[in-house]
């Protein structure tokens, strides 16, 4: 029989202990920064992680694709590859299909094969199913993930990407030239697996569509969280408890249409005993979210970071049990497990705070920005041969 | 018989290192590698000026391991007050330091676990510092210029922090006081929820001053506490106390040590003693030194 997944790597021998780092950071204004910023701030907070896993998140690096879904896939194998293209070949228009751009660095070993597509949806694809055309790539992710042996979907948004493996964070941002993509938001981890196994497809971000998350800490009501969301469609498949978090956000923002105050509400929900301080309006409002999503409740300690087109939503568990801590300089949020890692990239933000638990902070980037970071984004060689294709292959 | 065995290498030896790492070289904005950030495992030793009993090292990209040996060598050689600068989040800054008439003063935001354990010495943090501050410390003295996380003075021993801004949640959980060891925290600004958990000897005070309009401090505040002493300036509500600890006005023995606690913290701090006692204080107390004595015996 086939390995199932892929191989696992062993752990160092002087075992340290740390905790999962984490940050982000957002320009508000559009601007897009290189991935730099990222390696930097995680590197600074190596010690927090263990080498068993690595990840980043950037919003708007597509800059030249932006209106198609751009999916990153981890391949165990030649097979899985093969019959992953078969399938996105039968379900979309590839319009690019080509390896994740990556260089060797020592540290870096057993690597999946690593491919990206720029997929469009036929008209009639949609019509014919019936789906929106979210929903849709929704599908194919859960199918991918859960019937296709030794392939997994990374991310699968728009103008976006994630890039994840087994390694130290600024190993992983070096492995994938993160330094050479710009983006407007950008979120880092850097992992050390407590209950599951570090593999390629268990770093993080976990991303669907726009969203992605890291994370810090442990879900504690995995289960219940699991079974909830199977009853809308999603399959947790990738052995790793931060995967229920990104599925609860793309079905309360983006299916329930929850503004994201009050999807963070629903995650880190008030104690019932707060709720029956609060002013009658407030607690008639708190009390049927926690009715109606009492599933959705997150229990244990975590700080997340999620990750969306237009924006970043930092969150912590509801008695503050993981660190985090944020800063605003100018239009540029950040968020980060220590501030220390802030300062890094940042040297003297205008204010820094603490944020309080089960408090969201909200950074959200203007449309006006992203629209103008799309047009006037200077094209480098990559980008213009990437543009060249999309012209030839005459997709509009 | 792995490769590391084989070669006979010990696991700090720079040829098994896995750094360098990160970019290289300058991207593009310019600044320096990400493998030359403080955090990152290396040898680099700080650039040291040296003026009679004053010591400057220079922390920017230093490992934390290196910069605490640093440390510990020029107290060794003498070294009555050493200033770091650029530091940026070393972890264990004081940690273990047991070192009586040595002033440490950090120009930067150090790393976690600064004065864990510490004995004798006094820190001086001229920006805010991160979690675990105080960590079990002996004695001493520790000033933070800014703010603090959480965790601070945890199972914390003897000795006394002083924080000029706000700290987080669980600051002072499990401190005990033992014979003429007792610890105390003084907290300018506010507190956050599980402030004197399991508190069991010491003083914790909070000020609350500054512009911020929250609470002074938050809920579950001293919950199984059973010995010591929390004084508050301002006012508690009930739903903020933990199970097991009452509030009342303090007495005039109480009065005489907030004003002793208020008058070296001003002192320390250079802030207006008068402005400070110009509110009233909380005082917060368990009731019982067993608060789960019948917990599990009915």
């Amino acid at each position: 029989m086939r390995s199932v997944r892929p191989a696992y790597r062993e752990e160092s021998e002087p075992r340290i202990l740390g905790g999962c780092g984490l940050m982000g950071v957002c320009d508000q204004s559009g601007k897009r920064m290189s991935g730099e910023l990222a390696v930097r701030a995680m590197a600074s907070m190596h010690d927090r992680g263990n080498g068993l896993g690595g990840g980043f998140a950037g919003y708007g690096i597509y800059p030249e694709l932006p209106d198609f879904f751009c999916f990153h896939l981890l391949y165990n194998d030649e097979v899985a590859k093969d019959d992953t293209e078969f399938y996105l070949k039968k379900h979309f228009k590839v319009v690019i299909e080509e390896p994740i751009p990556t260089k060797p660095v020592r540290g870096i070993e057993n690597e999946p094969i690593l491919w990206r597509y720029f997929l469009d949806i036929p008209e009639e694809r949609l019509v014919e199913t019936q789906l929106s055309a979210e929903d849709y790539v929704v599908h194919t992710v859960m199918d991918i993930n859960t019937y296709l042996d030794g392939a997994f979907v990374a991310s699968s948004g728009k103008n976006m990407g994630a890039f994840k493996g087994v390694g130290f964070p600024e190993e992983i941002g070096e492995f994938f030239r993160i330094d050479e993509y710009k983006g407007w938001t950008w979120t880092g981890h850097g992992r050390f697996p407590t209950n599951t196994p570090g593999w390629w497809g268990g770093a993080h971000p976990f991303a669907l569509l726009d969203y992605s998350i890291v994370h810090n800490g442990e879900i504690s009501s995995y289960g219940i969280n699991r079974r909830y969301l199977e009853m809308f469609g999603y399959k947790c498949s990738l052995q790793t408890d931060t995967e229920v978090v990104t599925y609860l956000f793309d079905l309360m923002l983006r299916r329930h249409g929850l503004p994201v105050e009050i999807a963070c509400k629903a995650l880190a929900s008030p104690f019932w005993k707060d709720i029956d301080l609060m002013p009658k309006e407030q607690r008639r409002l708190y009390t049927a979210l926690r009715l109606v999503y009492g599933s959705a409740l997150l229990n244990g300690p975590f700080a997340i970071v999620l990750g969306m087109a237009d924006g970043m939503v930092a969150l912590n568990d509801r008695i503050k049990l993981r660190p985090l801590v944020a800063a605003r300089h100018g239009d540029v949020v950040y968020v980060a497990s220590e501030e220390s890692a802030i300062r890094e990239i940042c040297p003297h933000p205008e204010e820094s705070w603490m944020p309080q638990a089960g408090e969201p902070v909200i950074a959200r980037v203007s449309e006006k920005g992203r629209r103008k970071a799309l047009t006037q984004a200077k094209q480098s060689a990559g980008q213009r041969r990437i543009a060249q294709i999309h012209t030839t292959a005459g997709v509009t | 018989m792995n490769a590391r065995e084989h070669l006979n290498l010990s696991p700090d030896s720079a040829a098994v290192r896995r750094v360098p790492t990160g970019p290289a070289r300058r991207g593009p904005s310019g600044i320096e590698p990400a493998r030359l950030t403080a955090g990152q495992p290396g040898t680099a030793r700080g650039e040291v000026h040296r003026q009679q009993g004053r010591v400057v090292i220079d922390a920017r990209g230093v490992y934390y391991k290196t910069l605490n040996e640093q440390i510990r060598e020029e107290i060794e050689q003498g070294a009555r007050e050493i200033v770091l600068e650029n530091v940026i989040g070393q972890r264990y800054i004081g940690t273990g330091l047991a070192y009586r008439g040595v002033t440490v003063i950090v120009n930067g935001v150090p790393g976690n676990d600064l004065a864990a354990f510490m004995n004798g010495p006094t820190l001086i943090v001229n920006d805010n510092a991160q979690d675990g501050v105080a960590n079990t410390m002996n004695s001493g003295l520790v000033i933070i210029n800014g703010d603090a996380g959480d965790v601070l003075g945890y199972g914390m021993r003897g000795g006394s922090v002083y924080v000029r801004g706000s700290v987080g949640y669980r600051v002072g959980i499990h401190m005990k006081a033992f014979g003429d060891s007792r610890p105390l925290i003084v907290i300018g600004g506010h507190a956050r929820d599980f402030l004197g958990e399991y508190m069991a000897g010491g003083e914790v005070m909070v000020l609350g001053l500054g512009p911020n309009d929250d609470p002074i401090v938050g809920s579950y505040i001293g919950t199984g506490m059973h010995a010591g002493v929390m004084y508050i300036r301002g006012t508690v509500a009930p739903h903020q106390l933990g199970k097991e600890v009452r509030h009342q006005e303090p007495g005039p023995e109480d009065q005489a040590r907030i004003r002793e606690i208020i008058h070296d913290y001003c002192q320390v701090m250079n802030i207006s003693e008068a402005e400070v006692l110009a509110r009233p204080f909380v005082k917060i107390y368990p009731y019982t030194s067993r608060p789960y004595g019948r917990l599990y015996a009915y």
